[in-house]
């Protein structure tokens, strides 16, 4: 028992992360009906400034204050920003109405481009943090077996509900959030209205990105260590946990994150840690093959 | 108000106007009718810059908007309901409507809504429930509410009666006119219904495959026998 409840609170913190990235595919699904392939690369960008921020943050000698944290925040959040913006301009823009092989394979090689810019910049190796955000607290104990939780997985999970509930708010209650949806729905008729498509399709981008640099930030302090590479599974987990919560549906990609690091935490604690990619895919099959919509999507993926 | 000279426009390689003139004076209700694939609709997306005209001028109040992106055309006070209605089908019907206003000044916000509620009591009793759920009049209704939430100076309106049962019709084409003399609002209305567009329009132009073949006022129109011949009377464009 203690050691189930020890699973899902590690298991709900990475879910937080796989939806904030999840969010990002489930958005630029949703308004131009394309899978964003560079989208986990942007997280692996955010992560890189995250490490960036914390060592010079490090050697000024505040890493560990909140104003620390904060900037660290900020500078992710904006630099992440920007790229979700040069990928649509760069990526989609001008392909928008190519056949649709056409924007894939942009951002396929804008994927790998960014892989091997930080490949070289930054080198192939392993880069460590040394943890910055310290202490936590025992929420029971049984025998020599403690479950823990930590203050670091609670700043994750207050910023991503924190997140998450303010994105929502913009989504279903602001001028912003409704241009986008109306974008979504029927982007002739919302251009016919005085929006400008590209604009809010831009906007789509850059805060998808933002979110994805945010779960970026909080992998370099939740594991410590980042490579290159990280982009690329972490993507294809997100990007799963939108198809599995429903693609187009935000409360879907929310939901879908959550079950993916669930099933990844619980699976690697009760089975085997070397498969437990392999169980996340597994029930992205699974839900495609009995409920291709997801959890949360419409059945009918209407395009007009 | 509104001015077409020599606009030529289609798709791709296609032309589907070949030179069409015509103008909208302020007040004005000016008709553009003719057969299906005449290139009716395709006029007034023109006027609206998708597709963009490829040869000729387009000129709206003071500015040329022959080169205008389409949202920008919007904000300068020309509103747009287009064929097909394309009410946003997952956004509330009170929502709709806030997408209109969504470049009107907030100020004039509850005023307007309230506005169009009274006269279209039928979207205040669904307010909150969502656009796709209407029935194909009550989306027309709102179609025309969101158009006029952004108090425009002139309203485009792209086949209103398509679809919709003979009394529902008769109420659309009523409403057209009130609309045109409470809201000060100049119109542009196409239509394949010919006899009720000619009844309430001032001038009216008629289409044939990308051309203005015959104008005049809708009376005159009414009363051409060939007109009568072939879109009054079972010709090709009843
Ligand atoms: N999206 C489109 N792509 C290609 N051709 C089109 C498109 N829309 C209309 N057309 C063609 O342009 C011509 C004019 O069509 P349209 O303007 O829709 O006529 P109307 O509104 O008078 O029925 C027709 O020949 C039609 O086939
Ligand atoms: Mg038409």
């Amino acid at each position: 028992m203690e050691y189930f409840l020890q699973q899902v609170i590690n298991g709900v913190t990475l879910g937080g992360i796989y939806g904030l990235i999840a969010i990002g595919y489930t958005m630029v699904y949703g308004i131009i009906g394309m899978i964003n392939f560079a989208h986990g690369e942007v997280y692996m960008l955010g992560a890189f400034t995250a490490l960036i921020a914390f060592l010079a943050a490090t050697l000024l000698g505040g890493a560990d204050s909140a104003l620390g944290l904060a900037i660290a925040l900020v500078a992710t959040m904006g630099f992440t920003a920007l790229w979700g913006w040069a990928i649509e301009r760069v990526a989609y823009r001008r392909l928008r109405k190519a056949p649709r092989l056409a924007p894939l394979i942009s951002a396929i090689g804008m994927s790998v481009v960014l892989q091997n810019f930080v490949q070289v910049t930054q080198g192939a190796r392993v880069k460590p943090l040394p943890p910055v955000v310290h202490g936590g607290f025992t929420l029971m104990q049984a025998g020599t077996f403690k479950v823990d939780l930590s203050w670091l997985q609670i700043g994750i999970l207050l910023l991503t509900l924190a997140l998450m509930a303010g994105f929502t708010w913009v989504i279903t209650k602001t001028p912003l959030g409704r241009a986008q949806r109306a974008t979504q729905q029927d982007a002739k008729m919302a251009a016919l209205l005085g929006i400008d498509v590209d604009r809010v399709i831009s906007t789509t981008f850059v805060i998808g990105a933002a979110l994805a640099g945010v779960a970026g930030l909080m992998v370099t302090l939740y594991y410590g260590v980042i490579d290159f590479y990280i982009g690329f599974l972490a993507g294809i987990k997100a990007f799963t946990a939108a198809v599995l919560g429903g693609i187009g549906s935000l409360p879907g990609a929310m939901l879908g994150g959550l079950l993916i690091g669930l099933i990844e935490a619980l699976w690697s604690g009760y089975f085997s840690i070397e498969y437990k990619d392999i169980a996340a895919f597994s029930v992205l099959i699974l839900v495609l093959l009995f409920r291709p919509s997801g959890l949360l999507g419409r059945p009918d993926v209407e395009k007009v | 108000m509104l001015r077409l000279e020599g606009v030529e426009s289609g798709y791709g390689r296609t032309t589907a106007l070949f030179g069409i003139d015509l103008h909208v004076a302020p007040g004005e209700i000016v008709a553009l009718i003719g057969a299906n694939g005449a290139g009716k609709t395709t006029s007034l997306m023109t006027v609206c810059g998708n597709p963009r005209a490829k040869a000729g001028r387009i000129r709206f109040g003071g500015d040329d908007i022959t080169n205008l992106p389409t949202h920008a055309i919007a904000r300068l006070g020309l509103a747009h309901c287009p064929e097909g209605r394309h009410v946003f089908p997952r956004m509330s019907v009170l929502e709709n409507l806030q997408m209109g206003a969504a470049f009107a000044d907030p100020a004039h916000f509850h005023g307007d809504l309230e506005r169009m509620l009274e006269r279209f009591p039928r979207l205040r009793e669904r307010l909150h429930q969502r656009g796709g759920t209407l029935s194909g009049g009550e989306q027309q209704m709102l179609a025309i509410a969101r158009a006029l939430m952004s108090r425009p100076r002139l309203l485009l309106l792209d086949e209103p009666s398509l679809g919709l049962a003979p009394m529902i019709v008769r109420d659309i084409f009523a409403l057209i006119e009130r609309v045109s003399a409470e809201d000060k609002v100049s119109i542009l209305l196409v239509e394949q219904n010919a006899y009720h567009a000619l009844k309430l329009a001032h001038r009216a132009h008629v289409m044939v495959q990308g051309r203005i073949v015959a104008s005049g006022t809708g009376a005159e129109l009414l009363a051409d026998r060939d007109i009568r011949a072939h879109y009054l009377e079972g010709g090709a464009g009843v």
